[in-house]
């Protein structure tokens, strides 16, 4: 059963860059999850109370943790704005190539636009401006 | 001649025997994700919520906290349904595969409940 012939893999396609943002799905979305993972332990130091709270926000304040958070943010965000482009294509639209390299391209500018308007945000509510007026 | 009997056709499982299940919660998860998601990060940042009282406040109010467990709830699922697939297609060995869904499904349920009872906390204190 083992032996059984198997079809050909991804390999034996040429290199398209709709393929990269495919790929990219997969990797964001597993990275969300962990970032889930993460908010969940943010949640229940919440509900631990000010002290635990306290310290899981020093916790996140560390440069590595706010790099991490800026990773997860673009990984949440390129998942949900290329979900909506799977939603789209189960629904049987979109899917000529030409319309798909377009709708790639418009979730790579959406994706980049949000991340940098969410980090602004998160850098304003902080009590710095990231950019000086 | 078909060699399906008559019950598989009825179950219309197929060959992985487990039907459109997982595929189509993938997606019904995902639809209700795109406004629940949405509305928390949108009321998490355009909110001062930086102080342990102004997130607990906010938090422990119960339309945010009916909709937030329910976000809870709906990622753990669509999460858990995502990661599956990538260990199903990317782990080959049997045992590590195995092991690795069992792992993966175990974190998701403790994830989910915890969630849920922080939130719960918050909100019934």
């Amino acid at each position: 059963m083992d032996q059984r012939p198997i079809s050909p893999h991804l390999g034996v396609y040429k290199f398209a860059y709709t393929m990269s943002l495919s790929i990219l799905h997969r990797i964001t979305g597993c990275a969300a999850a962990v970032g889930f993972l993460l908010f969940v332990w943010w949640l229940m130091a919440l509900a631990s109370g000010p002290d635990s709270y306290a310290r899981a926000m020093q916790v996140l304040s560390s440069p590595l943790a706010k790099l991490l958070l800026v990773g997860f943010t673009f990984s949440f965000i390129y998942h949900f704005c290329n979900g909506i482009r799977h939603l789209v294509w189960d629904t049987g639209r979109g899917l000529e190539r030409a319309q798909a390299r377009r709708s790639g391209l418009l979730v790579i500018i959406a994706a980049l636009l949000l991340t940098a308007l969410a980090i602004w945000f998160a850098c304003s509510a902080m009590g710095f401006a990231p950019v000086s007026p | 001649m078909s060699l399906r009997s008559p019950l598989s056709k009825v179950l219309g499982r197929g060959s992985a025997g487990e039907g459109v299940g997982h595929w189509w919660m993938q997606r019904v998860t995902a639809v209700a994700l795109i406004p629940l998601t949405a509305w928390f990060a949108i009321s998490l940042i355009t909110s001062s919520l930086q102080s342990y009282e102004a997130m607990r406040g906010w938090l422990g109010q119960p339309w945010v906290a009916v909709l937030t467990l329910l976000l809870v709830v709906t990622l753990a699922w669509h999460a858990k349904l995502g990661v599956q697939v990538v260990i199903e297609d990317y782990i080959h060995s049997k045992g590590a595969k195995t092991t690795l869904l069992l792992l993966s499904t175990f974190i998701h349920v403790v994830a989910a409940v915890a969630g849920c009872f922080a939130i719960l906390r918050l909100a019934l204190a």
